[in-house]
């Protein structure tokens, strides 16, 4: 056992959790303001889940459609996010958009182009203008190999395969964070000044999601319990668009792209569909119209033989669709033996994206707990009730940014970081105490337990019974997993034990998110109750705060953030979609 | 639904052996599918990496049956039914534990070569046709299969003299930029050891990005190579002139 609590200690000014988009970015800005920063992922770098951004960068660089501007943007995404976005965030992601993506292509970034040589952009749904800068269908992995390319030659410390399972703290603020090499299993501390955390999303809680392994809600989990506030945890976005078939595939990404480039959605009666949800927008609705219109259309008996709608693209010609969506071609070819350029292909609704996420100060990053920043997914505010389709990848650079910057001075100012001997000992029993455990829960099947019943009673559709029952069947699947645990292997890249980790994680989002789908009576964007199938004033203007009070979740609701400056273009966007 | 027999190497540096798993077959399931049925249900601690499982992040390679292939795109009706598929790690990395290698010595690589670096009279007005070709190298999803086939990487263990067709890919995305100020040439030659490779295109046989490494990537930069280094004409043009060859680009245009 002596064995087990002894550490490596590494020290910078900076540490940053995740290294998707957000978490690059971040780190960039950190090392470039002259601050020993390091960046740790859980998976190898370039792995993380940015590189399935498929369809493009938001930002209004008024390239194609030379009316757009920020102004639209921001009235875009609002509207998007049924107003319930923290204003401020909404304006300088709209602002500074434009900004990021051209320092992208100063640092190599290769965009699609118009014909006059400028970056192309392309239609989405929601957005009023052609915005979305894009490299095909693969635009993702463009900004995380670019930024990538970058951080390394910036100094940055890369610590890949290495997942952080608490953070520490000193008083009131943050001083570092203990961890695991997924290699090894031996034990890290990591002492900082400023932590970021840039972790996405919490789509593994769920059964059909387009996330990998590494969704578990790691930074939400670990801001809550080093005392953030999380907000807007109710608001979780379902694709419209996942694979259905087959079933190794279900849940697998099909892009907004598709419907960019013209994709229809029909149902097995051939109706085109959407006619009936948003006549206005149709396919390119925003996405919590869509994923609701094609639930709908599946419960009422008129989907397709795997249960989705379909999607069709191929009027637009085999070479067109080769070219801009090369990546879904292959993914149907090789993976569901279907031809998306002779025949349509078959989707549904999949667990996405989070909305919801760490509460932050819109122009710093900043949680409440000193020290402690967020950016990305990870964080909430900027997407309100439901994010549009590429403003995620902007959102990644413009407050990746910010939190660098953001930690960046903090860390300049910050006292150096004391350590609790105590904190680290703990959380080095907690990891060890997984293979102590005779006749333990198996963290697999306990696992699948957490994604059923947050599939089947916390999913698109809500209603108060099934969400009272699920909160009696999380609080079940917490005392299991006060016993999970794993009898094989040892600490050298052990999935299972991992697994014991992260579910914990995955739990204390689970139950935000239900709590607070339990609270909001209404519907908007992203949440959808039955039983309060209709908008209502009084949640249409606050936001729902959790924080951990003692063991307990205290739920709060928390007026919007509002700016008076900004109020007529708000105004304006409402009268206009009132007509 | 059917049965069917996996053959998994199961083990780490000290040494290991290939286990048997009977899995659970339905419609349309991969490689990748199987492995994590096992780890569910059998061998919670079955080492493996994956990430998308749309072949978009590059992180599930291993050798099936033999061929060093993306686990999450190899459907288990490629192979005739009743035959025992095997999974082993890519080899030419040194093994952790059962199908996860370690493949840090490409990120290490990496560092070395000069990131983008645009020209200073850059205007940032590019055109399609001049992007295709770059954009085909960007494809790349770094899941570092054409280093695991090559041979000088494989057969040669020649890690110390060859970067490997991933960063001639590299290279070549930065090279072929066309607002990229930089020279490599002589790093291609030097210590990326270009010389090395002759050209057997197994690179571009596993890529499961289609990329054209050897056609696209690999050849024009040995020209390049031999352009600048080895081409008579051009040593008598640098000896006048100089030896100024830090323009790249006029090179650039005559290529295509």
């Amino acid at each position: 056992m002596s064995d087990d609590v002894k550490y490596q200690t590494l020290e910078h000014d900076v540490i940053v959790i995740g290294a998707g988009g957000a978490g690059l970015r971040a780190a960039i800005e950190c090392s470039a303001r002259g601050l020993k920063t390091a960046l740790i992922c859980k998976s190898l770098l370039g792995k993380a889940h940015t590189v399935m951004a498929e369809g493009g960068i938001a930002a209004a660089l008024a390239n194609v459609d030379a009316q757009d501007s920020w102004q639209t943007h921001f009235q875009d995404t609002l509207f998007g996010g049924k107003y319930l976005n923290n204003w401020r965030m909404a304006e300088l992601h709209a602002k500074e958009a434009p900004e990021r993506v051209k320092e992208l292509e100063r640092w190599g970034a290769v965009f699609d182009r118009t014909p006059d040589g400028k970056i192309l952009q392309r239609a989405f749904g929601g957005h009023t203008y052609k915005r979305l800068a894009h490299v095909g269908d693969r635009t993702g992995l463009e900004l995380i190999r670019t930024l990538q390319d970058k951080g390394i030659h910036q100094g940055i410390d890369v610590y890949m395969e290495c997942t952080v399972t608490r953070l520490l703290k000193d008083g009131d603020r943050v001083c570092g964070a203990f961890g695991y090499w997924r290699e090894t299993g031996r034990f890290v501390v990591f002492k900082a000044r400023s932590i970021i955390l840039a972790t996405g999303g919490i789509g593994k809680a769920y059964k059909i999601t387009s996330n990998s392994w590494e969704y578990t809600g790691d930074g939400q989990a670990l801001g809550y319990e080093a005392g953030a506030e999380l907000v807007d945890m109710e608001f979780v976005q379902f694709h419209p668009t996942g694979m259905v078939w087959p079933p190794g595939v279900m849940g697998l990404l099909v892009t907004e792209a598709v419907r960019g480039e013209g994709g229809i959605l029909t149902n097995s009666k051939g109706e085109r569909f959407m006619e009936k949800y948003d006549p206005k927008r149709m396919e390119l609705s925003t996405r919590d119209v869509v994923a609701r219109a094609i639930y709908t259309e599946v419960k009422e008996g008129r989907g397709s033989p795997h249960g989705g709608c379909f999607l069709d693209i191929s009027h637009r010609g085999a070479e067109y669709v080769k070219k801009k969506l090369p990546s879904m071609y292959h993914q149907f070819k090789e993976l569901a033996d279907v031809d998306i350029t002779t025949g349509p292909m078959e989707v549904g609704p999949t667990c996405h994206y989070t909305m919801g996420g760490i509460k932050v100060d819109a122009d710093t990053a900043a949680s409440r707990v000193p020290g402690l920043f967020a950016a990305g997914e990870c964080s909430g505010g900027m997407n309100g009730a439901n994010r549009l389709g590429g403003n995620s990848l902007s959102d990644l650079l413009v407050f990746g940014n910010r939190a660098g910057a953001g930690a960046a001075d903090h860390a300049k100012k910050a006292p150096a970081p004391k350590m609790d001997e105590a904190q680290v000992n703990d959380a080095a029993k907690e990891m060890t105490g997984y293979f102590e455990r005779p006749n333990a829960e198996n963290p697999y099947q306990l696992h699948m337990d957490l994604q059923n019943t947050m599939h089947a009673l916390v999913g698109i559709f809500r209603e108060e019974k099934e969400l009272s029952a699920a909160i009696g069947k999380l609080e079940d699947i917490k005392r299991r997993a006060k016993n999970v645990g794993i009898a094989e292997g040892n600490r050298m890249y052990n999935p299972g034990w991992h697994l014991c980790r992260d579910l914990h994680n995955m739990i204390v989002c689970a139950e935000a998110v239900t709590r607070a789908a339990l609270m909001r009576k209404e519907s908007r964007g992203g949440h959808s109750r039955i039983d309060f199938p209709k908008y209502d004033d009084h949640w249409g203007t606050h936001n729902i705060v959790i924080q951990k009070q003692g063991e307990a979740m205290k739920l709060a609701p928390c007026p919007v953030v509002q700016i008076p400056e900004l109020k007529p273009l708000v105004d304006d966007k409402k009268a206009k979609e009132a007509k | 639904m059917s049965t069917r027999t996996f053959k998994i190497f199961r083990g780490d540096k000290e040494g290991g052996k290939d286990v048997d798993y009977n899995v659970e077959v339905e419609e349309g399931m991969v490689v990748l599918d199987a492995v994590h049925q096992i780890q569910r249900t059998q061998a919670g601690d079955l080492a493996c990496r994956w990430n998308c499982k749309a072949a978009k992040c590059g992180s599930c390679s291993a050798e099936v049956n033999g061929k060093p292939r993306l686990m999450c795109k190899t459907r288990l009706d490629d192979f005739p039914e009743g035959e025992t598929i095997s999974v082993h790690p890519i080899k030419a990395f040194p093994i952790i534990r059962d199908l996860v290698t370690d493949v840090s010595w490409n990120y290490e690589v990496n560092k070395k070569i000069p990131p983008f670096t645009p020209r200073k009279d850059a205007n940032w007005v590019m055109y399609q046709e001049d992007m295709d070709r770059v954009q085909e190298f960007r494809k790349c999803i770094e899941c570092f299969l054409c280093q695991d086939v090559c041979h000088v990487l494989r057969n040669h263990d020649k890690k110390d003299q060859f970067y490997g067709p991933r960063f001639m890919v590299r290279v070549a995305s930065l090279e072929m930029h066309p607002l990229d100020g930089l020279d490599r040439t002589k790093l291609l030659k030097n210590e990326g050891g270009i010389g090395l490779c002759n050209i057997t295109k197994c690179c571009t046989e596993v890529c499961p990005e289609d990329i054209h490494i050897t056609d696209n990537a690999i050849i024009p930069l040995k020209e390049r190579v031999v352009d600048q280094f080895y081409d008579p004409v051009q040593m008598i043009w640098r000896a006048l002139t100089g030896g100024n060859d830090g323009n790249k680009n006029p090179g650039l245009q005559q290529k295509d």
